[in-house]
């Protein structure tokens, strides 16, 4: 397999498939299919900007029937309604942003410091039933998460573990340790062996020529593979609404859906919140677009 | 450290300086333990986390338990699993999910593969198109859910009022039986899309230029070059996507739960929505443990199946 992103996403020099003029009649398809493009594009990009646009509309635009596309008064009130409460004291909502910072970092932490050696050990040594080992992890990953957060949900009431922090960080690095496993045996066969062997012939042992020779080239893989694994954690809902439900411990999916319980729904703070949200996982899903095949797919489809 | 890449004479010189047996057996000895050292660490933490917990909804699933009654849980055998696979409710879930997935995943790969079919054959701009249309994909599907909730609110929702100003009829999108089913795959194959046209991206560009090269110097027809050379190349990567999103589809929970919480009446209950609702709000929790159980099961059957295809595609 010799699939890459990098070519597709970065707009490099894409070939001469399409020779000026080479038929008659092209020019016209041509036209046809930039025009489709474009009506896709705007279909798909849409939702995201009335998104946008309603977090900055004032109240009576958002709920204007017909719907203000452009002749609406702009405010940041919504976005400062995030933030900050009515007493001027921090929300709700900005304490379970930074819940959902600590959770999704310290998990990604975790699974990074587990899955990183882990991923080194399966792609270098003659592990017995690697093949097994390995399928058997990532279908760990698959399984569906209202069906494991049953069982889990007991387990933690057990240990006390039920509406902690610490609780989800377990959960989220459990799940995200068969994905980095995955992403990272990519990156490690990548790296020639023969750097190790070299090492160890000039005296290194295994573990040094790891550590001073393998690591440092995985770096940038090891940076892409947190990044998945933190926006993997970031988003995750289903286990934030079941394992937790005090506001001080609560992340931001369950928060932010928790807006729309009462009667009336504030849609203005809904966009905001959502904004806000969403912005990180879209400058970091960015700052990975070259990994993006293989983040998305667990790490099974490689470059 | 003068060097990383060993040179030939290094070789015999290792042989000279060591009893040859000695050092190549500790050596190995000492890679299994660093190799036991480094794997048993995530699998522990894999064991505890996904496999216990599996294995205790296993027990309970053939127990009468319930989580707020508490008290010991009583064996009754496989009168769960006989419940819930003669059951007409349960068969309706199945039907529901069964219509979700079909539905959606079909959209998304005929949407995925020719938007990634159209961006192929562009030339400029690739990059920053195939940036745009990945945003969906990214943003978490509570958000999703919630901005298709506002989106496709039948008051004063967007599309509606779109609708109204093209002088077309007022849709209850969310509160009706029908179309809360199609909302759901609308707003699934909205944000699964990309996902689809990622791949078959991947796939188009990695087809080789003079395939196509070779074919138009045959003159051979553009649908004929389509037909023989670009589906069958992208068609082993596509199937994986497809497996993949299927996958996914049926283990779907927090769209529902946002978008329509299972309705109206039942119209959108999946059958993870129904453990759901068996398990947090029924409390019947040996029933959805078997219920859970069962879902395992075809998730498995369907993983085989898509690391079997991975496997096959690895090998070529």
């Amino acid at each position: 397999m010799a699939v890459s992103v990098g070519e597709a996403v970065s707009a490099g020099p894409a070939g001469d498939r399409t020779p000026p003029a080479r038929r008659f009649g092209g020019r016209g398809r041509s036209v046809l299919e930039v025009v489709l493009l474009a009506v896709l594009a705007v279909v798909m990009l849409f939702p995201a900007l009335w998104m946008i646009e309603t977090s900055i509309k004032e109240n009576r635009d958002v709920y204007a029937i017909p719907a203000k596309f452009f002749d609406f008064t702009v405010t940041m009130d919504h976005f400062r309604d995030v933030f900050v409460a009515s007493g001027g004291t921090r929300s709700a909502l900005s304490v379970s942003f930074l819940n959902s910072v600590v959770v999704a970092g310290v998990s990604t932490v975790l699974a990074t410091v587990l899955g990183v050696p882990a991923a080194w050990a399966y792609s270098r040594f003659a592990v017995r039933a690697k093949k097994d080992q390995l399928f058997f992890i990532l279908s760990t990953r698959f399984m569906p998460p209202v069906v494991v957060v049953i069982p889990i949900f007991l387990m933690y009431r057990q240990v006390g573990l039920i509406d902690t922090k610490l609780g989800l960080i377990l959960i989220y690095a459990a799940f995200n340790v068969p994905f980095t496993i995955w992403m990272m045996k990519g990156f490690v066969d990548e790296v020639p062996a023969e750097y190790e062997d070299a090492a160890m012939l000039d005296g290194y042992t295994r573990l040094q020529a790891f550590w001073k020779f393998t690591l440092p080239l995985l770096l940038p893989g090891i940076a892409a593979t947190a990044v998945f694994a933190l926006i993997f954690s970031w988003n995750e809902f289903v286990f934030a609404i079941f394992l937790t439900s005090s506001d001080t411990v609560r992340t931001a999916p369950p928060a932010i859906a928790g807006l729309i319980g009462g009667t009336t729904v504030d849609w203005g703070l809904v966009a905001a919140a959502s904004v806000v949200f969403a912005l990180p996982v879209l400058v970091f899903a960015y700052l990975v677009r070259r990994h993006l095949v293989a983040g998305v797919t667990l790490g099974a489809v490689r470059r | 450290m003068s060097d990383p890449v060993p040179s030939v004479i290094d070789h015999p010189g290792r042989a000279a300086s060591a009893a040859p047996p000695a050092p190549g057996r500790s050596s190995r000895l000492s890679d299994r333990l660093l190799a036991v050292a480094f794997t048993s660490p995530a699998l522990l933490l894999l064991l505890a986390m996904s496999v216990f917990p599996l294995l205790w909804a296993l027990y309970l699933s053939f127990t009468d338990y319930s989580a707020t009654r508490g008290g010991p849980a009583a064996f009754v055998g496989l009168e769960n699993y006989t419940a819930i696979l003669t059951s007409a409710q349960v068969r309706l879930r199945a039907l529901t999910t069964l219509i979700y997935v079909v539905g959606a995943v079909a959209l998304q790969t005929v949407l995925g593969f020719s938007i990634a079919y159209l961006i192929s054959r562009r030339t400029h701009g690739r990059g920053l198109l195939t940036t745009l249309f990945l945003v969906p994909m990214m943003l978490s599907p509570v958000v999703v859910g919630l901005f298709w909730r506002f989106m496709l609110d039948a008051q004063f929702g967007v599309i509606n009022s779109m609708l109204g100003s093209l002088g077309l009829g007022q849709v209850e999108w969310l509160t009706r039986q029908r179309t809360a089913l199609i909302s759901l795959i609308v707003v699934d194959t909205w944000q699964w899309t990309p996902f689809i046209m990622l791949i078959a991206l991947a796939g188009l560009t990695a087809v080789p230029k003079y395939l196509y090269e070779a074919a138009s110097i045959d003159r051979a027809s553009e649908w004929f070059r389509f037909r023989t050379i670009t589906l069958p190349l992208v068609w082993p990567l596509l199937l994986i996507a497809v497996l993949f999103r299927a996958i996914e589809a049926f283990r779907l929970f927090d769209l529902v739960y946002i978008l329509t919480s299972g309705g109206p009446g039942v119209s959108t209950e999946t059958l993870s929505f129904h453990v759901y609702k068996v398990a947090f709000l029924g409390f019947n929790t040996g029933t959805a443990s078997a219920y859970g159980i069962l879902m395992v099961v075809i998730v498995i059957v369907l993983t085989q199946l898509y690391l079997r295809y991975l496997n096959k595609l690895k090998e070529d």
